[in-house]
This record gives C-alpha cells, structure tokens and sequence, in this order.
C-alpha cells in the first residue's frame, strides 16, 4: 500500500505541494483558472508545518488504526478496502469534527465552507499524489508499506 | 619530379610478403607476381619491395639506397655520409629501362660502415644509432636528397607505378633473397613523389602497410620524445619508428611490442588470469602513445624474419598461410594462390594477433639451397 | 546612508494575469526581493536586491515571473561600458575591493569554439560507438617511459612495477570546490556522484568532513597554502593529494572564504575559529623556490609511503609551460592547469578579470614543452577552466590533455545559475551557502543524480565524436592534434597551439 511520506530535512518550505493539492482537488484542474475561481473553496489536505528553518509538509497518515473512523458519529470516514485510504464522505459528513479532535497529528480540518471536514485522500485515481509530483526538492517521497 | 608533400597522405593499398624459415633464397619474380594479382588494389602511383638476403658479399655493411633530384644533391649527400661512414663500395642501382616508369630519380647505393673513431667519440651511441643519424640528417638536412633504405644485407626498391611495373624496372628477378616483401599503393594525394612509396625502411626494418592510423598525430608526437623525426607524413613512417623504438631501443619481446600497438580491450584485459593482466595493463598504460588507431594491416619485414598484424577491430584484410618451411602473407587470398597453389595451411589474421615468422635459430640466411618448386607452379585449380 | 549611485542590476517583471498570488516566490528568494501585501491581497517585488539567480521564475508553478536585465540604459559607449561604470559607482560608495564568484565573465575570445573537430570518411572508416567498443577508461599519474620484462621459469615476467595511477572511467573528474565555499550537500553529492561514476572529486582547501571519509578512495584532497585541515589522516584518507599552487580565477592570491560562511561545522573541518575569515596566504610560505616545491611534494609522499599520486595545481599564467616543467622534474605525478576561466566563490573583481591566460593556449604550451623535453610520461596534464561541454572535453584532450577538471558545469548541473553572487553566503540554490535555511534546498540525492547524469551524458557524446574520428581508444586522441583544425585563429596563434587551419 503507498504512503506519502515527508522528509523535513529536505522541506524548503515552499508550499508548492499544499498548492497543487489544491489544483489536482478543483473542478478546472488548471492553476490560474483554479486559484481565479475556487481559491477559497478548497482546503489543500497537506500543509507545511514551519518553525524557523525546520519543515516538512504534514498530511492525512491513513493511520491503520484511525481514530477518526471510530470517533465519526455518521460513518462518513471510512476506509478505501483497495488502496486502504482513510476518505471522507461529504454527502454523510454533518460537520460535527469530532474527527479533528481526535486526529493525533492535527491533519483534518473544517472544508472551506464550514459544513464538512476535509483531508487529504491519497490522490485516489490519480498516478503519483499531486504533493510527491510537484516537490521541487523530492522531499515528498511515496513508499511502499506491507502495512 | 615532385617533392615531399606536406599533407597527410593516406592509402588504400596491396600488401603481401614471403619467406622462407629456413633463409633458403629464391627470386624477386615470385613476388611481383604474387603482388600483380592484386593489380586493381593499386592505382599505379606507388610500388615498392624489400628483400633480405640479397647482398651476401656486402653482408656486414649498411646499404644505403638514396634517390637524388640532382647531381648536386648527391654531391652533398656523399660527402655528408663520409664524414662518418666508411664507403666500401658505391654504385648505380641497375635498372631496366621500363616506359611506364618516368620521372626517375638518380637511383644510387653504398656499402658502408661507421668509422671507429666516431664509435669512440660518440660512445652513448651504437652503430645502429649513428647510421640512423647520419639516415636522418640527410633525410631531414638535405632537400632533394632521401635515403630510403639503410640495412644490413637488404634493400628497399620502391618508385612511382604500378608495383610489377617497378619490380622489373629494378630487375628484381636477378636478386635471390630469403625474405620478400611487397606494397602496390592506392594514394588520394597523387605527389608522384618516389620516396613516398612503401615499404619504409630504416635499418634492417621494412614497413608496407595498407590502412589510414587515425592516431597519427599523437603517434608522431609520441616519437618525437624519442628524438624520432617524422618527415614524410605517412602512416608507414611512424609505423617503422615505433617498431625500432619498441624493440631495437626498449627491448620489448615481439609479441608485447605487437600488444603496445594492437593491444586488447580493457574489457578483456579484466578478464585475463592476473599475470596476464598486469603484463597488458602495464603495457597499454605505458605505450599508449604508440597504440595504433585506424584500420592498418602491416607486414614488417627485419632480418630476423617478418611479421604482420592487423588492427584489433579488423578493418583490413590479411591471409596467411604456411607450405614447408615458407610463409605467405597477403592482402588477398588470390595472391597467396598465385605462387602457392596448396599451402598446408591458409587462415585469415585475428584483430591484434601477430602472424610471426621467423628465420630458425642456428641458421645464417642465404645459407640454404635456393628456391623450392612450390614456387614455381603456376596456378592451374584452385582448391 | 543610502547608496545612491548604486541601481538595481535587475528588474523583476510579474505577469498580473498569471501570477496566483502563491507567495512562493516571497518564499524562496533570499534576498527579501519579493513581499506580500495582505491588505492589497498582491504580491510586490522590489527589484533592488535581485541578484539574477531566477530561483523564484524556477519555481513560480505558473510562470509568472521573468527576470530581465534592469532597464537603466546608458547612452551606448564601447569603452565606458556598463559593466565598467558600475563597478565605478560601487566603489566610490563603498571604498572596497570588488569582489565576484564563479568565472572569468568577459568578452576575450572563446578558444574551444574557434577549433573544430574532424570525422572519418571513405579512406578510414567511422566506428560505431553504440556496436563497438569505445574505451574512455584514463589512468593518471607518473608512468615510466619503457616497460621491462625479465625471463623468469622460462617464461616472461613484468620486471617493472607501475607507481600508484588514478582509474577514471570518464576522463572528466570534479575540480576542487572547498566544503566551505560550498554547502555540505553539495560537498557530499560531488563526492558521491565520483563514486559512483568512477571518476574522482576534488575537496578543495577547506579540508575533508568526516563524512566524507568514506569516499576518501575516490577524493583528491588539496594542500593548500592555508594548510586547512591537513593532517596525515586526512591525507592517508584521499585517493590522490593535490598541492595547490594557484587557481585560474585568481592567480596569484589564495583562497577567500568570508566570515559569515565560517560556521561550526567549517570551523571544525579546518581548524579555524568559527566567524573569521578565512585567509589563505597568497604564497605557500615554505614554498618560495622550486626545491621548495620537490620538499613538499616528498614530504607528502613519505607521509603517505608513496602509495598516492601528488598533483601539483598550477593557475595558467604566462610562463606556464616553464613552470609546469619544473613541477614534473621537481616529482609531481600530475599537473592540473587551471585556465582564467576557473570558477571561485569569491575573488577581486580584477583579478578574477585580467589575470591569467586562456587554457587552450597553456595546455597546449605545457603538453608541446614536457615533450620536447622527453619528459611528457613523467606526469599526467589535467585542464581546466570553463570547459562547458564534451566537445570541449575533446578539443582538451586532442590538444594534450589526459582529463579534464569541471567546476562550475557541475555546479551548473546542480541547480547554480551563475548570478555570481557566491561571496554573499546567499545562495538561493544551496550551493554557496551554509545558511541552513538555504541548505535544504539542495537535495544531495537529487543532486548526485544529475552529476552522474551529466558524467552518463558527456561519456556518450565523446565516444560519439571519437567513434566519427575512427578512433576507440582514447589513447588515440589525447594529444592528437591532427584531429583538430582551426577556424578564425591567426597565424601566430595556431602556431601556438600547433594546430592546422580548416582547409589545410
């Protein structure tokens, strides 16, 4: 199973990954256009976590053992049985972030709307996630895990 | 007739050799009609041989064939070679009056030897060497001026045309030697100059080569070291400086002098059992300067027998093939057949391999009864 | 007090209809040129520190922005040029030495493009790299000028024993850039890429980092006249020792790596207090006569009991070939020539300008001189100085060369764009720095990755061009200078190089 995986010794703190996360999730999928009309509906669900020179990009860990799964009152994050990403289910999500409370690396956040939670789902469908692709430094990697 | 060119000169060619192992003596004409046989390889603007063997009366001196534009010159140019040599005996060259061969120099030979006084003065120096010198200032000093053959017991002829042409023309028929070389040349730049023809000659060596050595530059500058000075800008030159550097000078056995200048890939050289491998490291990285480069079949003829090797991706052609105690090389088959219908053996040269014959040890050449019949049958069936 | 006189070299332009207001940019670059103003919601750029290093046009993940040479223009005059006037304006504010990194940058005549190369046709065929072998593989060091053999059990055994040879399988090795003047990733990816494509890396004057002992077997560790960092296991470490005479960017002077450069780990690896310049003496100051040289030199290979090569690195100047001379006689096994196009970090401005002689010219007099002298085996010649392609690498090695050293095209693979501003300790790409805010930016995997590419790159390019030539040995082109001709040389200079014209 792939995983995202951050090295924070080669974060250069350049954001371009919470960037594209927003451009690979908008309805254009195309830059200027993207951050023209929906810049402050989405929420990338990777964002770089800074404090002087020190940074990595931080995003969901699909955690095997997730506890936002069981805290969701509704059954909108559920696990993904082929790529075993943890997703969430925007029709079912009420928007009560029980899920963000109980995240132990602070990767959920409310949506930009404020209605739903929103995190980062592994790029599903896509070849490489947008973060791994668009690292000018390659401090993204994705790995293979057994788990 | 024209002068020393001052390009490269670059030749497709015909070459081929014979000797016999145990110095008996046999003719020119075997050659020139094995050479003849190749009469398309060549364009009539070169031809040359070398025999060994072929002045047992004059055996322990040097013979010095020069060819002059003028009297002068060869005023100069004796006078030159006096100073340290001893000149035993000199002459005209003998020739037969041929049509086809004009523009002909002043075709001269001495039979010298070097004064003792300059062995004394100049005691760092073999006799070998002071010959070259005196070979070399006239080469280099004296315009108009070449001496292109200066061994022991040998001779080069060589001129402008075609090379059965110039076998008659210096009445090779008449001579009995034990080692026979010959070179029909196929030059782009037609200089029509005699002295440009193969084979090359310096001491007892004799070069004939067909082929273009793409490492020219560096070779020639890698002689200069050596105080060897390329004058002629051919092939054949440096190819016959690096033969008496290799072994006359630093002594290296033949088949390592071969492996300096056609040596194995560093892809096999990995591969060969450690001693092996230390000998062909050592000797590429020292001789690099003298590796040759370029497609090159070479004859080299010495008195002590000859050799031929090919460049080591084989970009040019070489058989050879053994009958009794003789041995043929040749740019083609068909001129192997041509004096030796059913040789006991014909194969063709492997990249970098050395064909070697050599005289056998205890034998004097000249010393064995002359010419087997092999030579003489004509072709009738080829086998 | 503002410097008035002193204008922006560049101007940022930014394309209102695709700049995202990403802030990137604001990000990246080093020197504060770009803010964002989040009562306007925009992104400003302020042009006046931009030093040209276009790390934020890289970067901008729309293509926003260009950087283009400020749009002051002086009325045209070929001998008050712009560079000259604001060199002018600098120093009259400042009262300071000019001070420049990287090369050589003006207008003399670029020698390797005014000599072509040759190719094989009908009379010598072209052999094909891609079917046939082609062998690049280069031994340095001091080689006998005959081999000897002895009979031994009747058969015949090497009686001479080589000295110590370097290995390269490309003839192209990584010139000497101190860990210091560079970053520490970009130490380690130049060490690792020799490694791994079986060439060497210089380590400069800065001395070797522990870290990089484990590459030591394929490093050249410099002597420099600072001595920093030297100690016999740095010495006992290294593949080969390099006592540094000169460098081509300023000849005559030595190395200047500046304070703010000067942190814990450089102050650690060459013995220096952490914050101070470091100084290197101009001379070496036990070397002050050619015998002094030949007491070095033997000093370093009883310290090291003759088991590595020692290199003498020499700046081209006038009388090189006499001096390069007296280094192969005085026991140097290699002679590295460094042209006036060599890189640095930081030099003066005028000397990095006008001192020191084209490469070509001092290669070319060094290899036609050790043979006059019979004395071309006894050292291996390596080049640099500006050699920015493999067919440069060929024109070197057709004039004499056995390899060649590349400082800034490596740099240049790694990401460097030659803004020239090294000294500053500022570099966006994490070159020339030890900022480890800018460090980062140089991921040392990625980095040896385009090393070994460009090395890969260049390897097959020259057999390429050897293969045209109809040779497979690079034996065969080094110093062949039959396979080179020139093209808009006068007489006197192709003398000089002993070269033909085209046509001839």
């Amino acid at each position: 199973m792939k995983r995202v995986v951050a090295r924070e010794e080669l974060c250069i703190g350049c954001r371009l990954c919470e960037i594209h996360c927003l451009v690979q999730h908008s309805k254009s999928k195309k830059i200027i256009k993207a951050f023209r009309d929906e810049r402050d509906s989405i929420v990338p669900g990777v964002h770089v976590e800074e404090k002087g020179y020190v940074s990595f990009a931080l995003q969901c860990r699909h955690c095997n053992d997730a506890r936002c799964i069981d805290a969701c009152m509704t059954g909108a994050m559920r696990r993904d049985p082929e790529t075993g990403a943890v997703l969430c289910d925007e029709d079912k999500c009420v928007g009560c972030w029980m899920c963000i409370m109980v995240c132990p690396v602070g990767a959920i956040q409310m949506g930009a709307d404020k209605h739903v939670a929103s995190k980062c789902d592994l790029c599903i469908g896509a070849e490489t996630p947008a973060c791994v692709a668009n690292c000018p430094n390659e401090a993204i990697v994705c790995e293979e895990t057994d788990e | 007739m024209s002068r020393k060119p001052d390009y490269k000169d670059i030749s497709g060619c015909a070459i081929c050799g014979m000797m016999s192992e145990t110095g008996a003596l046999f003719s020119g004409e075997a050659i020139i009609r094995s050479i003849s046989a190749m009469h398309e390889r060549s364009n009539g603007l070169g031809g040359g041989f070398a025999a060994y063997g072929i002045y047992p009366e004059h055996k322990d001196h040097y013979a010095l064939h020069v060819m002059y534009e003028s009297e002068e010159a060869k005023r100069t140019a004796s006078s030159f070679i006096a100073r340290r040599l001893n000149i035993h005996h000199e002459e005209t060259i003998p020739t037969h009056p041929i049509e086809v061969i004009r523009a002909r120099p002043i075709l001269h030979r001495y039979f010298v030897s070097v004064k003792p006084g300059e062995l004394e003065r100049n005691y760092d120096l073999s006799e070998d060497d002071i010959v070259v010198e005196v070979v070399m200032g006239i080469n280099a000093g004296i315009g108009d001026a070449f001496v292109f053959s200066s061994g022991k017991n040998m001779g080069v002829f060589k001129g402008v045309g075609f090379p059965e042409d110039i076998g008659q023309f210096f009445r090779l028929e008449e001579y009995q030697g034990y080692i026979w070389t010959a070179h029909g040349r196929y030059p782009t730049n037609t200089t029509g100059w005699w002295g440009g023809a193969h084979p090359f000659g310096l001491l007892d060596w004799s070069v004939v080569h067909n082929g273009e050595i793409s490492s020219y530059g560096i070779n020639r500058r890698y002689l200069a070291n050596f105080k060897y000075h390329c004058t002629l800008q051919t092939d054949t030159e440096v190819i016959t400086y690096i033969f008496d550097l290799l072994i006359r000078k630093h002594g290296l056995p033949m088949e390592f002098a071969c492996m300096a200048m056609a040596p194995p890939f560093w892809a096999q050289i990995e591969r060969m059992p450690e001693e092996q491998r230390e000998i062909a490291k050592a000797v590429r990285i020292v001789y690099g300067g003298a590796l040759l480069n370029g497609p090159f079949s070479v004859l080299v003829g010495h008195s002590g027998g000859m050799i031929g090797l090919n460049d080591r991706i084989k970009l040019r052609p070489m058989v050879a093939a053994r009958k009794d105690d003789m041995l043929f090389v040749a740019s083609e088959e068909a001129a192997v057949r041509e004096i030796c219908a059913a040789p006991d053996r014909l194969w063709h040269a492997e990249g970098g391999v050395p064909i070697v014959g050599e005289l056998k040890e205890g034998i004097s050449a000249g010393s064995a009864t002359p010419a087997k019949d092999a030579l003489s049958v004509k072709v009738t069936e080829v086998s | 007090m503002r410097k008035w006189l002193i204008q922006p070299d560049f101007v940022v332009e930014r394309d209102p209809d695709r700049c995202i207001q990403c802030q990137v940019c604001v990000r990246q670059c080093a020197n504060d040129v770009h803010e964002y103003d989040s009562d306007e919601g925009l992104v400003f750029s302020d042009s006046t520190e931009c030093v040209g290093c276009h790390r934020c046009a890289t970067l901008c993940p729309t293509n926003a922005i260009s950087i283009q040479r400020a749009h002051l223009e002086f009325r045209p005059n070929a001998n008050w040029t712009w560079g000259a006037i604001r060199n002018l304006y600098k120093q009259a504010e400042t009262g300071g030495v000019l001070l420049a990194g990287m090369g050589n940058d003006q207008d003399f005549p670029v020698y390797w493009d005014r000599l072509v190369l040759n190719a094989s046709q009908v009379t010598n065929p072209s052999i094909d790299p891609l079917r046939e072998p082609m062998e690049l593989v280069t031994y340095l060091g001091r080689k006998p000028d005959r081999v000897e053999f002895a009979r031994e059990n009747g058969s015949l055994a090497l009686a001479t024993r080589l000295e110590m040879q370097l290995e390269l399988q490309v003839p192209v090795m990584f010139s000497a850039m101190s860990y210091g003047s560079i970053s520490y990733n970009a130490s380690l990816a130049l060490a690792r890429a020799a490694k791994e494509a079986g060439t060497f890396a210089n380590s400069g004057e800065g001395g070797l980092h522990d870290d990089f002992r484990q590459y030591g077997s394929n490093m050249i560790v410099q002597i420099a006249s600072g001595r920093f960092g030297v100690d016999v296991d740095y010495l006992n470490a290294a593949g080969a020792l390099e006592i540094k005479i000169g460098q081509g960017a300023k000849p005559g002077i030595g190395g200047h790596l500046p304070g703010e450069k000067v942190d814990a780990a450089i102050s650690a690896t060459r013995m220096i207090p952490k914050g101070t310049d470091a100084l290197s003496p101009s001379p070496h100051h036990d070397i002050y006569s050619i015998e002094d040289l030949r007491q070095l030199i033997y000093a370093l290979k009883e310290a090291t009991r003759y088991t590595k090569p020692v290199s003498v690195k020499i700046a081209a100047v006038h009388n090189v070939a006499a001096i390069a001379s007296g280094c192969v006689r005085a026991g140097a096994d290699i002679v590295a020539i460094d042209g006036f196009r060599g890189g640095t970090g930081a030099a003066p401005t005028m000397i990095r300008n006008n001192v020191g002689i084209p490469i070509e010219f001092a290669l070319a007099a060094v290899d036609s001189r050790l043979r006059e002298e019979g004395i071309r085996n006894q050292a291996s010649i390596v080049a640099a100085g500006g050699i920015r392609c493999s067919a440069d690498v060929v024109k070197a090695i057709a004039l004499g060369a056995d390899a060649v050293y590349i400082g800034t095209a490596a740099l240049v693979a790694m990401g460097c764009h030659l803004c020239q501003k090294c000294y500053t300790g500022k570099c966006n790409w994490g070159i020339a720095t030890q900022d480890p805010y800018l460090t980062k930016r140089l991921n040392p995997k990625v980095a040896t990755r385009r090393l070994v590419n460009l090395l890969r790159a260049w390897s097959l390019e020259i057999k390429e061009m050897m293969g045209g030539m109809g040779i497979n040995a690079i034996e065969s082109l080094r110093g062949n200078r039959e396979h080179l001709r020139g093209v808009g040389l006068t007489d006197r200079e192709l003398r000089i190089l002993d070269v033909k014209a085209a046509g001839e």
